[in-house]
């Protein structure tokens, strides 16, 4: 008969993984997007408004939203493995998707700008403290246009998991940060793209604020092999849906 | 067909080398006639600055037309593409050289500039606007204005403050507790979240 196993200690990451746990318990979110205020996630007590937002219809202007063009772009910005004189160390990825409005039309040539750690789980940023290494040959940021289809690609690393000072052995699950424009200044979105069965998700309150599960989802990628490049990448597929009025304003200059 | 949407999450700490550019304050550049200096500093509930937050701006020209030309990105130095992206610093300060917006036709609301607000600590963007105190009878007529009470409404208020190679005006942001800025839910509908309604859709 083996011996009983020692008690093990209650730990910070347990309080802050059944804080979580009690939240996702609440009403569901609308759209899924999390609540500002969401405890588990510290930095949100002082910086979440405490009146509630005031619901006011979008004026004329915030139903168009700011242009971008060729100009803006360069080809190269959408590959963040040729960002230096030499490659970055890591899983090289391909990353791509649609970028749609709520009624499923492709958001065309709009902007899609990403960031993101390095392999070793750390951002080429001066405040970032983790003593993983940086690599001289990643940066770790990237643009591109959307296509007629609403399509973006990007080649990149697959960023490495990081810890962070929310509580004792905080980490984030492995994540590229997305900005999104759409045809409205109302479907403006920031969000972070997930990559499938990362065992840190229920542990990680950022993930874990959106608390619906099938809204979950929507920030995971799918492996696709389809998107893998044979002999050189693996594949990923990530659509967006922006929310909001995605109406296609009059032409203002017309109005 | 109704898709759900995805999700937003936070900004995070590190997104100095993915979203700011170069120029990203300077709508116009140095020494055009009739620039503004619009400045402020992010707060948040305990009243210290923000100096990781990232502000966005949106606006029609001083003619109030809305740019339809690209190039919000890549400056030329000529072209008004009304679009400013600016990051807060140490001191949760921010700065943007614009033009005052005019009046867009068929618009019910007074000139204003569209403002999104994210930051580490916020999971999901907020919508704010800024107005001017100069356009009197507009800035009574607003939908927005007009239903809220005065202390509120003077929260989206760009207050003149001075001289800084063309007229200054402070917009100063207070994420949470007193003078909170008023933060606007443009998607609209969620009954149990929001408090207040403006009604009169513009479009």
């Amino acid at each position: 008969m083996s011996p009983a196993a020692p008690e093990r200690r209650r730990t910070e990451q347990d309080e802050v993984t059944d804080a979580i746990r009690e939240a996702s318990a609440v009403d569901p979110q609308r759209g899924g997007h999390p609540d500002r205020a969401f405890a588990p996630y510290r930095s949100t007590s002082l910086r979440a408004p405490s009146q509630p937002l005031v619901v006011a219809p979008p004026s004329l202007l915030e139903l168009t939203a700011p242009v971008f063009g060729a100009k803006d772009v360069r080809p190269s910005d959408a590959d963040l493995t040729l960002h230096s004189t030499g490659e970055p160390l890591g899983e090289r990825i391909v990353v791509t998707g649609r970028v749609l409005d709520r009624d499923g039309r492709p958001v065309r040539n709009q902007l899609v700008e990403v960031w993101q750690a390095n392999a070793s789980g750390r951002y080429a940023h001066d405040g970032d403290r983790h003593p993983a290494p940086l690599d001289p040959h990643f940066t770790g940021g990237g643009r591109c246009l959307t296509d007629d289809d609403g399509r973006y690609r990007f080649v990149t690393i697959k960023p490495g998991a990081y810890p962070w000072r929310n509580h004792h052995n905080a980490w984030r699950p492995a994540h590229i940060h997305f900005s999104l424009f759409g045809t409205a200044f109302t479907q403006r979105l920031v969000t972070q793209m997930y990559f499938p069965g990362d065992q840190l998700f229920a542990l990680d309150p950022i993930f874990s604020s959106v608390t619906d599960e099938k809204a979950q989802q929507r920030l995971v990628a799918r492996y696709d092999h389809d998107t893998t490049v044979a002999e050189w990448a693996l594949g990923y597929q990530w659509d967006i849906v922006l929310d909001g009025p995605g109406a296609t304003p009059p032409d203002p200059d017309e109005v | 067909m109704t898709l759900d949407p995805s999700p937003s999450q936070t900004v995070g700490p590190f997104f100095a080398f993915g979203l700011p550019f170069d120029g990203g304050g300077d709508v116009v550049p140095p020494g055009t006639a009739g620039a503004i200096s619009l400045h402020g500093t992010v707060r948040d509930g305990a009243g210290s600055p923000v100096p990781d937050a990232l502000l966005e701006f949106w606006q029609a020209g001083p003619d109030g037309r809305i740019p339809v030309r690209a190039g919000s990105l890549a400056r030329d130095g000529r072209s008004f593409t009304g679009f400013a992206r600016v990051p807060t610093d140490r001191a949760g300060d921010y700065v943007v050289r614009t033009l005052r917006p005019g009046p867009i036709t068929g618009s019910p609301e007074a000139p204003h500039l569209a403002v999104t607000v994210f930051a580490r600590g916020l999971l999901h963007h907020l919508f704010t606007r800024v107005y001017f105190p100069n356009h009197t009878e507009a800035n009574a007529a607003d939908p927005l204005l007009s239903a809220l009470p005065e202390t509120r409404a003077a929260t989206l208020m760009a207050v003149p403050d001075g001289w800084f190679g063309g007229p200054g005006y402070r917009f100063d942001i207070r994420l949470q507790g007193p003078g909170e800025t008023v933060f606007l839910d443009l998607v609209g509908g969620d009954a149990a979240e929001s408090g207040a309604t403006v009604d009169g859709a513009s479009s």
